[in-house]
């Protein structure tokens, strides 16, 4: 009996301890931020219009192939990725995926007003502006439109790592995709990046495990709320796209996730045979001498 | 007369050359401990048996790792977290080894001082106990360093700048322990060296000497009896072992020891498996960046309350700064539990239960060590440095107090 | 017999001798093992030429030195014109090593000071303690001026004066 009582005690502030250093202080370090918003109600998207992708198809053809790839639609890539990124700061994303992965308020909010959608226009004062023009003269049954379009020549289904390279490649790297070919490097070179956003953005390869999953969520969803004036945008995912984002976050970084939960149960249930075992040896022995 | 006639190849022979039975009788069947013991008193075969898996799970990731600045980040979070089969069930266990340990040394240690096992004889043992802290924390903090992230780099930079003492260049002792200006590739590969050759040398070595200090004033019981180890070993020999009042550590006091283990190895492995967070920091997943602090550095839990002590005075006093202040308490707070047989002033060895004053006094300072350990976590801005502030001067009250309360239950007791 | 013991006792204590000096001769060369690399020491210079820096007035850079960082403001119209200051032509500097002088960590500059995440501590434009823990100002690093060439590592008497302004 004063054995349990004694481990009780042990036990008791231990616990403690572990509560006040671990659960109570991240609750100070981190203070709780808002659960992110996929309906992007903060700007002003679609407001219920339905496009035409048919019209849409010709909007884009004349007002976005200029700057923008849609590879699925027959327009190819004009320059290569290191003279996009010296003539824009940054490569300009194919369209091809853009309806599956971006939200569609999202999108049409984003076509009138890059740098509002995005939340970055803390970083275009002083006379820069967003390398992308806002079409906030248009129409907005055009703008409708053009997200139609894009929508109907997505593909259907993605993989995370394709999800990956559309939304997050041009900026960030994530070396341990291909650690050994290196051809998850960012699109962007490094000099084009740093000098568009003021630093080179992080490489992604550990994120899952220095962030963790409802960080990345809540972050990817909304930069400001846990970084406030970060040069990164809001980049407008789907739950659905942002989700495959971090699974393959999770494939790169923490690839044997599956494998440790796997063997975890089984190993744990070893550990408590051998724990009876040993508790009946020594009861035997100690019959003896009680 | 050297001259052993029977073969080599013999048992009588092998017997003759080794004497394994006299060893095996000394070591182990017939080295006397207490029967009146609580679990508490296995906590030193869970500190080997810790040992013992930081050791081994530490050979496997030594064959992977690479001691450079260029290289280690990625040894350890690619290839052995990532490729090495097993690898990451070996990051693991060291990881989370290396915190644990921690928790079963201060068990280990507070129940030592509980019972009154410091003193009357067992001083060599404490001494070399605290020896084994502070070993074990030297070779914390340079493990610390080896996977190079972000509070790897940090934690060195900050404990290696102490040295300095504000200035930018002190005596060159930063760059010397450095070998460099600041924290660098040959500061890796130097506490590379005494976490993985030196410190372990010198913490087994330390072990050896904790069991032979321990081996003549025998292990404490819960009573702190003292025990005429002779009489009771006969009775227990003769047969009389319900009546004895010691027990052999083979077979039955390490029984009791691996039934504490098995319960051990359930909780360490839950925590290697499923709950991890707390030993592998999620900051040290971002590679060092000499140019980007961390918006929080803090070391690991069970420097925090020494930690705390560093930053608990934060406005100037009696003439001296805040900083000089904080950093003679956080060098005190380091060696002061060495002393601790030498400022207990009461003669009698007793569990605190039977020392009135003292009792108190342990639980007091049980609380304000947690309370230095959760404040020290947290920035010390507004109230919070407050807190830092009472608990540090309760900390130095609780020692300068300690031989005055001593007296105290010894007088009233009578024995002083 | 005496003589004898006196003898032994002699030889003994100077073998002693010889052994301890042999000792200590290893510890010395030992702790030389541990010095810096001489390849590091000579690294220890770094120039920075002010006019070719893109130096924006009121928003510091960093440079790095030693493997620290190294801030350097060119102050605007706004800023307090401090006895300090290094001047070079109309130009004003501040430049000091970036370390918190509390516990070391890269303080961030916020729009007209220095703020230091790790304890809350501010330095102002020129470099000093105005708020939190730190004890003292920015560090100044020894330099020496040829025109608007700063020369990282080697004192002279700007660096020397803008200690002397600060002590």
């Amino acid at each position: 009996m004063r054995e349990i009582k004694i481990l009780f005690i042990v036990a008791f502030f231990t616990g403690l301890l572990y509560w006040g250093v671990e659960p109570f202080a991240h609750s100070k370090l981190h203070p709780h931020v808002e659960a992110p918003d996929y309906s992007f109600k903060d700007v002003q998207g679609l407001d219920g219009m339905v496009g035409n992708a048919t019209a849409g198809a010709e909007i884009v053809a004349n007002n976005c192939t200029a700057c923008h790839s849609i590879e699925v639609a027959g327009f190819p890539a004009l320059m290569d990725n290191a003279s996009n990124a010296a003539a824009y700061g940054v490569v300009p994303p194919d369209l091809s995926t853009a309806g599956k992965l971006y939200d569609a308020n999202f999108l049409a909010a984003f076509v009138k007003d890059p740098a509002v959608a995005t939340k970055t226009t803390h970083k275009f004062e002083d006379g820069a502006s967003h390398p992308m023009p806002g079409y906030s003269w248009m129409q907005p049954q055009e703008i409708a439109d053009i997200v139609a379009y894009l929508q109907s020549i997505a593909p259907k289904e993605m993989t995370n790592k394709e999800v990956f390279a559309n939304a997050c490649q041009r900026c960030h790297s994530i070396k341990y995709g291909d650690f050994y070919g290196g051809s998850m490097a960012a699109l962007t070179p490094d000099a084009n990046i740093k000098k568009y956003m003021g630093v080179v953005p992080p490489d992604l390869s550990q994120f899952i495990r220095s962030r963790g999953e409802e960080y990345l969520h809540e972050f990817i969803n909304n930069p400001q709320k846990h970084l406030e004036g970060t040069a990164m945008p809001r980049v407008g995912l789907t739950l659905e796209s942002e989700k495959q984002v971090i699974e393959y976050l999770t494939e790169v970084g923490d690839s044997k996730k599956a494998e440790r939960e796997a063997l975890g149960a089984p190993f744990l249930g070893y550990l408590v045979i051998f724990a009876i075992m040993a508790w009946a040896w020594k009861a035997k022995i100690w019959r003896k001498v009680h | 007369m050297a001259e052993i006639k029977e073969s080599f190849f013999s048992a009588e022979g092998l017997e003759k050359r080794l004497n394994g039975k006299k060893f095996w009788k000394v070591m182990m069947t017939e080295y006397w401990i207490p029967k009146d013991i609580n679990f508490l008193w296995a906590m030193g075969v869970v500190l080997a048996t810790t040992f013992a898996i930081l050791i081994v799970s530490g050979i496997f990731l030594l064959m992977y790792y690479k001691p450079d600045t260029a290289l280690a980040f990625d040894s350890v979070n690619y290839t052995i977290m990532q490729e090495v089969a097993y690898g990451w069930l070996f990051r693991h266990m060291h990881g989370v080894a290396a915190s644990v340990v921690f928790l079963i040394i201060y068990i280990h240690m507070f129940t030592g001082i509980y019972y009154g096992s410091y003193k009357k004889g067992r001083e060599m043992i404490w001494l070399s106990g605290m020896l084994l802290f502070v070993t074990f924390s030297a070779e914390g903090f340079s493990g610390y360093m080896l996977p190079w992230g972000q509070m790897s780099y940090w934690a060195a930079a900050v404990i290696t700048n102490l040295f300095a003492g504000g200035s930018l260049e002190a005596w060159g002792l930063v760059e010397w322990i450095r070998g460099g200006f600041a924290v660098n590739d040959a500061t890796l590969t130097r506490f590379f060296m005494l976490h993985v050759f030196l410190l372990p040398l010198v913490i087994i070595k330390l072990i050896v000497v904790h069991f032979y200090t321990l081996r003549i004033p025998h292990v404490n019981n819960q009573n702190s009896e003292d025990i005429d180890y002779d009489a009771e070993a006969e009775k227990y020999l003769a047969g009389n072992k319900k009546e004895s009042k010691v027990i052999p550590f083979w077979p039955v006091f390490l029984s009791k020891d691996f039934a504490v283990l098995g319960l051990f190895l359930i909780f360490y492995f839950y925590l290697v498996f499923f709950n991890y967070n707390f030993a592998m920091d999620p900051v040290n997943f971002d590679p060092a960046n000499p140019m980007k602090t961390p918006a929080h550095i803090y070391p690991e839990w069970y420097f925090l309350w020494s930690y705390e002590t560093l930053r608990g005075p934060f406005f100037d006093m009696f003439g001296m700064k805040a900083g000089d202040i904080g950093l003679i308490i956080f060098g005190l707070a380091q060696v002061i539990f060495v002393v601790f047989p030498f400022l207990d002033r009461d003669p009698d060895i007793l569990p605190a239960h039977k020392r009135p004053k003292f009792f108190i006094w342990f639980w007091i300072m049980i609380v304000d060590l947690l309370v230095l350990s959760v404040y020290g976590k947290l920035p010390p801005t507004g109230a919070n440095a407050w807190v830092g502030f009472y608990a540090t001067a309760l900390f130095l009250l609780l020692w300068a107090s300690l031989p005055f309360i001593t007296k105290s239950d010894a007088k009233a007791r009578g024995a002083l | 017999m005496s003589n004898n013991t006196n003898r032994r006792d002699f030889l003994g204590m100077s073998f002693a001798a010889v052994a301890a000096v042999g000792g200590a001769a290893a510890l010395v060369g030992m702790k030389q093992a541990w010095d810096p690399l001489p390849s590091v020491l000579a690294a220890g210079f770094t120039t920075i030429d002010l006019a070719n820096s893109d130096l924006v007035p009121g928003k510091p850079q960093t440079f790095t030195w030693r493997g620290k960082p190294i801030f350097v403001l060119l102050k605007n119209k706004e800023m307090e014109q401090f006895d300090g200051d290094l001047v070079i032509g109309d130009n004003r500097y501040t430049v000091t090593v970036g370390l918190c002088t509390h516990l070391g960590c890269i303080p961030a500059w916020k729009g007209d000071k220095w703020k230091c995440a790790c304890h809350g501590g501010e330095f102002n434009s020129n470099g000093q303690q105005i708020f939190g823990p730190p004890p003292k100002p920015f560090v100044i690093p020894p330099f020496s001026v040829n025109g608007t060439v700063l020369t990282l590592g080697e004192d002279g008497p700007e660096s020397k004066a803008m200690m002397t302004a600060r002590a």
